[in-house]
C-alpha cells in the first residue's frame, strides 16, 4: 500500500423517490485492494458509478491525485485512468473478443478513420497471454460461456492500463478455478500499484483478496476496516446494523417419500446425456456442478423452455408431456431463472402486475376484462406473506433490490399455484441478509408441501439447504449425495468426473 | 471437444451462410426464370434488372446502416425525393453548373438524415417516430419547392447521359451497362468498405449489438449514431440524383413506397432487425432478389398486384429462414 490516489467525499446521488447515497466517504490507495460491501441498495454500485462517469453525482468531490476532479461521462473517467467492470456483462456479442476489448480505441491504419484489424488482434493476442487466458481474438462473444465473457470484460478493463480498477461482483458468475485465476491476476496488479476497488457478496472472498474493507449501509457511509483486523461475523454485522447472523444449517425436516415429480433418460444433443432422477414432496433437491455442466439446460427441459430429443416425465405418477412453458404451468411446475431480469420479471411493469402475470386467467372476467379490484387482493398478499420492500404495489419492478425482485418472482409462481419450483442459483447477486431470507422462504415452502429443485454454483448454499444433492458434468449426472454425506469435496469430485 | 462444438456452431452461424442462401435463391431465380420464358435471359433484359435495382439499391445500402444500429429509416423514400427536387431546383431554376446541382442534392439527402440523427440520439425520439415524421416533412417540402410540377433537365442533357450513357460501352463495345449501375456498384463498395474496414462501420455494429456497453465503453454513442442516420440520408441523396437523372426529371409525387423495397432488400440479404447484424453484399443480392422477381414474373405475364403479392411472401420467408437457421446451434 502507498499513498493515497483517490479521496471522495460528501457524495450524495438522488434518484426519483430514492434517496441512494448520502454524504458518502471513501478512499483509495495505491497497490490496495479495497473491499466495499453493504446489502443490496446500500449503494455501492451507485457510488462507483458516479466514479465511473455513468451517474453524475449531485453533491461532493472527487480527488484523484491530489486534484478535484469532474467525471461527466464514462470516456472522461477511462480517460483519467479509472475502469469500471460491470455487474451486468457489458459486451457486444456480435463483435470479436478483440473488437469488444479495443472498442472506442481501435488502433487506425494509415488513414485516422481505417481500422486496424491485425494491430487490434495482435494486442488482443499479447493481453490475452499476460493473463494467461487461452481464447482467440477473432471468437465473436456470442459463442463464449459467460465465465469467459467474464475474463473478456477483465481483460478489456485491463487493457487501459488503468490505475484505479472498479470490479463490481466480477466472482459472481466464475467457478472456484476462474476465482483462483482472477485473483492472481489481482494480485499482480497490485503490485503494480494499481488501486482495486471490489464489489462482492462472497465475504469468505475478501478476507483472502483485500486489504482494507469499507462498509456501506442504506446509501450512507459505516465504516472503513482493515481487512486483517476484523471477523467475518463483524462486516456483516456492521452491512446489517444488528449482530444476529443464522449461519447454521437450515436443513428443514425429512420429506415425504411421495415422488412428485421423476425424469427418466432425457436427452437433447450434447448438453443432456441420459439424465434421471427424482424428486420428492416437500423435499429440496441441490443440483450442484460447474458453470456449463448442463444443469440449467435440465431444468429448462423440464419447464419445456427447449424441446428434449428423447426421455419422459411423469408429474405425480402419471405421464406429463410438457412441450412448452404453458403445459409445464398446468403440470404445477415453475422455472425460476437466474437472469431475473430477462426471463423473471417484466421491468417495466409494476409489482401487482407482475405478481398476478402467471395466474393472469384467474382474474379475468369476460372478454378479457382484467378485474383490477381482485388482483389487488393476491398481490397485497403475497407482498405481505413474503415481506417484499417496495413502496406500493404501483412500483415498477426495475426500481426494487435484487432480493426483491426475487421474491417478486417467487410470488407469482405461488400465485399460479404451482407446486413444484425450480430455482436456478436463487441467490445470485443477492446480498447476506436477503439470501438468508430466501433461504428460510424456500424452508418454509417446502415444510408447506412445495417441492423444490434448487441449483446452485456455491458449494456452501448447496450443502446448507439440500435434502439431496444431484451432481453434473458434462450433461451426465455423475453422482448423487444424501446432505448427511456430502461435501464440498464429494461434490467437486463429481463434478469433475469427465466422461473417459 | 468442446472447441469442435464451438467451430461447428460459428461456421453454421457465421454470416456467410446467410449471403450464400440469398445468393443462391437469386441464382435459383435465374434458372427458374430463364427456363419459363426464352426472353428472360437476354442482354437487354438483364440490363433492365440492373437497371431497375440501381435506385432501390443504393436506398438499401443507407438503410443497411441504420438497421444494423437497431435502428429503422422509414423516410429514405421521401427523402429521396426531396434531393431529386432539390437537384432540379439548383440545376433547371437556378441554373447553377450540373456538378454544383448535384452536390447539393447529395447534400440534402445529408442534412435530412443529420436531422433525423440529432432527432433521435438527442432528444431520444424512437427511430420509427423520428423518421415518419421525416417522411411527411421530405414528402411536403418536395411539393413546395417543385410548385407541384415535376422538374425537367432539358437544358442540361448531360445530367440525363451521366445516369443513361455508358462509359462501359465505351469501353467495350456492344456492353451497353448505364452508369447508373457503376454508381449503384461504386456505392456498394464504397459503403461495403465504411462497414467493415472503418471506425464508423465498427460503431454500426457495436451501437447494434449493445449500446448502453458501447457508451460505458467511452464511445460518444449519440455522435456516432447522428453519423449513421447521416450517412443513411446521404445514401438517399445519391438515389434522388440518379433517379432525377435517369427520369431526366425530378418528380415530386415520386417515392413513398420505396423505403418498403430498400428494408425488404436489407432484410432478405440477412440484416437483422434487432441489431447488430448485416452485410453490404447481403443486401445488394437482396435488392437484385426483388427486382429480378418482378422483372420475371411481368415476363411471365403475371400481374403487377400479384408481384406485390409475391414479394411479401419472400420478406418473410426469408426472415422466417433466418429464425430457424439461428434455432438449430
Amino acid at each position: 500500500m502507498g499513498d493515497v490516489i483517490l479521496t471522495m467525499e460528501g457524495i450524495s446521488k438522488t434518484f426519483p423517490g430514492v434517496r441512494a447515497l448520502d454524504n458518502v466517504a471513501f478512499e483509495l490507495q495505491k497497490g490496495e485492494v479495497h473491499a466495499l460491501v453493504g446489502e443490496n441498495g446500500a449503494g455501492k454500485s451507485t457510488l462507483m458509478k458516479v466514479l465511473a462517469g455513468v451517474y453524475a453525482k449531485d453533491a461532493g468531490r472527487i480527488l484523484y491525485k491530489g486534484k478535484e476532479v469532474e467525471i461527466p461521462n464514462p470516456g472522461a473517467a477511462q480517460h483519467l485512468g479509472i475502469s469500471m467492470i460491470h455487474q451486468e456483462l457489458n459486451l457486444m456479442p456480435h463483435l470479436t473478443v478483440a473488437q469488444n476489448i479495443f472498442i472506442g480505441r481501435e488502433p487506425r491504419a494509415a488513414l485516422s478513420f481505417v481500422l486496424d484489424e491485425k494491430a487490434i488482434n495482435e494486442k488482443t493476442q499479447e493481453l490475452l497471454a499476460l493473463l494467461h487466458l487461452r481464447l482467440d481474438p477473432r471468437t465473436k462473444v456470442s459463442a463464449l460461456t459467460v465465465a469467459k465473457q467474464q475474463m473478456v470484460e477483465i481483460a478489456k478493463a485491463l487493457s487501459f492500463n488503468s490505475e484505479i480498477l472498479i470490479m463490481d461482483e466480477p466472482t459472481a458468475a466464475l467457478t472456484d478455478a476462474e476465482i483462483d485465476e482472477l485473483f492472481r491476476i489481482i494480485r499482480q496488479l497490485r503490485e503494480k500499484g494499481v488501486g482495486i476497488v471490489h464489489i462482492s457478496h462472497r465475504l469468505e472472498e475478501l478476507k483472502q483478496i483485500s486489504d482494507r474493507v469499507t462498509v456501506m449501509r442504506d446509501g450512507r457511509y459505516v465504516d472503513t476496516v482493515r481487512t486483517g483486523e476484523v471477523t467475518i461475523d463483524r462486516i456483516i454485522s456492521m452491512m446489517v446494523g444488528r449482530t444476529i447472523y443464522e449461519s447454521s444449517p437450515e436443513v428443514p425436516e425429512k420429506p415425504s417419500q411421495e415422488i412428485v415429480l421423476e425424469a427418466k433418460n432425457l436427452n437433447r444433443g450434447n448438453l443432456i446425456k441420459n439424465v434421471s432422477f427424482n424428486l420428492k414432496k416437500g423435499e429440496i433437491l441441490g443440483f450442484a456442478g460447474l458453470v456449463g455442466s448442463g444443469r440449467t439446460e435440465v431444468a429448462r427441459a423440464v419447464f419445456g423452455a427447449d424441446r428434449i430429443e428423447s426421455g419422459e416425465i411423469f408429474v405425480l405418477g402419471k405421464k406429463a408431456p410438457i412441450k412448452s412453458p404453458t403445459d409445464a404451468v398446468r403440470y404445477g411446475v415453475a422455472y425460476l431463472s437466474e437472469d431475473r431480469k430477462r426471463y423473471g420479471l417484466t421491468l417495466k411493469m409494476d409489482v401487482e402486475a407482475n405478481i398476478v402475470l402467471a395466474a393472469f386467467q384467474k382474474f379475468m372476467g369476460m372478454l378479457g376484462w382484467v378485474n383490477s379490484s381482485k388482483t389487488h387482493t393476491p398481490a397485497d398478499h403475497f407482498v405481505k406473506m413474503l415481506s417484499i420492500k417496495t413502496p406500493s404495489l404501483q412500483q415498477k419492478t426495475s426500481n426494487l433490490s435484487g432480493g426483491n425482485q426475487q421474491k417478486v418472482v417467487i410470488g407469482k409462481w405461488l400465485a399460479a399455484n404451482t407446486n413444484i419450483l425450480i430455482f436456478d442459483e436463487p441467490t445470485r447477486g443477492i446480498d447476506v441478509g436477503a439470501k438468508s431470507e430466501i433461504y428460510r422462504l424456500l424452508n418454509d415452502l417446502a415444510q408447506q408441501g412445495k417441492s423444490i429443485i434448487m441449483i446452485s454454483s456455491e458449494l456452501p448454499e448447496i450443502l446448507r439447504m439440500s435434502h439431496r444433492i444431484i451432481v453434473m458434468c458434462e450433461g451426465r449426472i455423475t453422482g448423487e449425495l444424501n446432505s448427511a454425506e456430502a461435501t464440498q469435496e464429494k461434490i467437486m469430485k463429481f463434478a469433475t468426473q469427465r466422461a473417459a | 471437444m468442446d472447441n469442435q462444438i464451438v467451430l461447428k456452431k460459428s461456421l453454421f452461424r457465421s454470416d456467410a451462410v446467410q449471403r450464400l442462401l440469398a445468393f443462391g435463391a437469386l441464382i435459383l431465380l435465374f434458372i427458374v426464370f430463364s427456363i419459363a420464358s426464352p426472353n428472360f435471359f437476354q442482354f437487354d433484359n438483364i440490363v433492365g434488372i440492373l437497371l431497375a435495382t440501381a435506385v432501390n439499391g443504393i436506398l438499401a445500402l443507407g438503410v443497411t446502416f441504420v438497421i444494423i444500429t437497431a435502428g429503422i429509416d422509414l423516410s429514405i423514400g421521401t427523402v429521396m425525393t426531396l434531393s431529386a427536387v432539390m437537384t432540379g431546383v439548383f440545376i433547371t431554376f437556378w441554373h447553377l453548373p450540373v456538378p454544383l446541382g448535384i452536390l447539393g442534392g447529395l447534400a440534402t439527402g445529408a442534412i435530412a438524415g443529420l436531422i433525423n440523427g440529432s432527432i433521435i440520439a438527442k432528444m431520444k425520439v424512437p427511430p420509427f417516430i423520428a423518421t415518419l415524421g421525416m417522411l411527411y416533412i421530405a414528402k411536403g417540402l418536395a411539393l413546395v419547392f417543385s410548385g407541384l410540377k415535376p422538374i425537367y433537365f432539358n437544358d442540361t442533357p448531360e445530367f440525363n447521359n451521366m445516369a443513361m450513357s455508358s462509359v462501359l460501352g465505351a469501353v467495350i463495345p456492344g456492353f451497353d451497362v448505364p452508369n447508373a449501375v457503376l454508381i449503384m456498384f461504386g456505392a456498394a463498395i464504397v459503403a461495403g468498405l465504411i462497414l467493415t474496414k472503418t471506425v464508423l462501420g465498427r460503431y454500426t455494429f457495436a451501437l447494434g449489438s449493445n449500446e448502453e456497453a458501447t457508451r460505458l465503453s467511452g464511445v460518444d454513442v449519440d455522435r456516432w449514431k447522428i453519423a449513421v442516420y447521416t450517412l443513411g440520408g446521404l445514401f438517399s441523396g445519391l438515389a434522388g440524383v440518379v433517379i432525377a437523372a435517369r427520369l431526366n426529371s425530378a418528380q415530386p409525387s415520386l417515392g413513398q413506397g420505396y423505403e418498403l423495397d430498400a428494408i425488404a432488400a436489407a432484410v432478405i440479404g440477412g440484416t437483422s432487425l434487432s441489431g447488430g447484424e448485416g452485410t453490404i453484399l447481403g443486401t445488394v443480392i437482396g435488392a437484385f432478389i426483388i427486382s429480378t422477381l418482378s422483372n420475371g414474373l411481368r415476363i411471365l405475364s403475371v400481374p403487377q398486384e400479384w408481384q406485390t403479392v409475391v414479394t411479401g411472401t419472400i420478406v418473410i420467408l426469408a426472415v422466417y429462414l433466418d429464425i430457424v437457421r439461428r434455432q438449430q446451434q
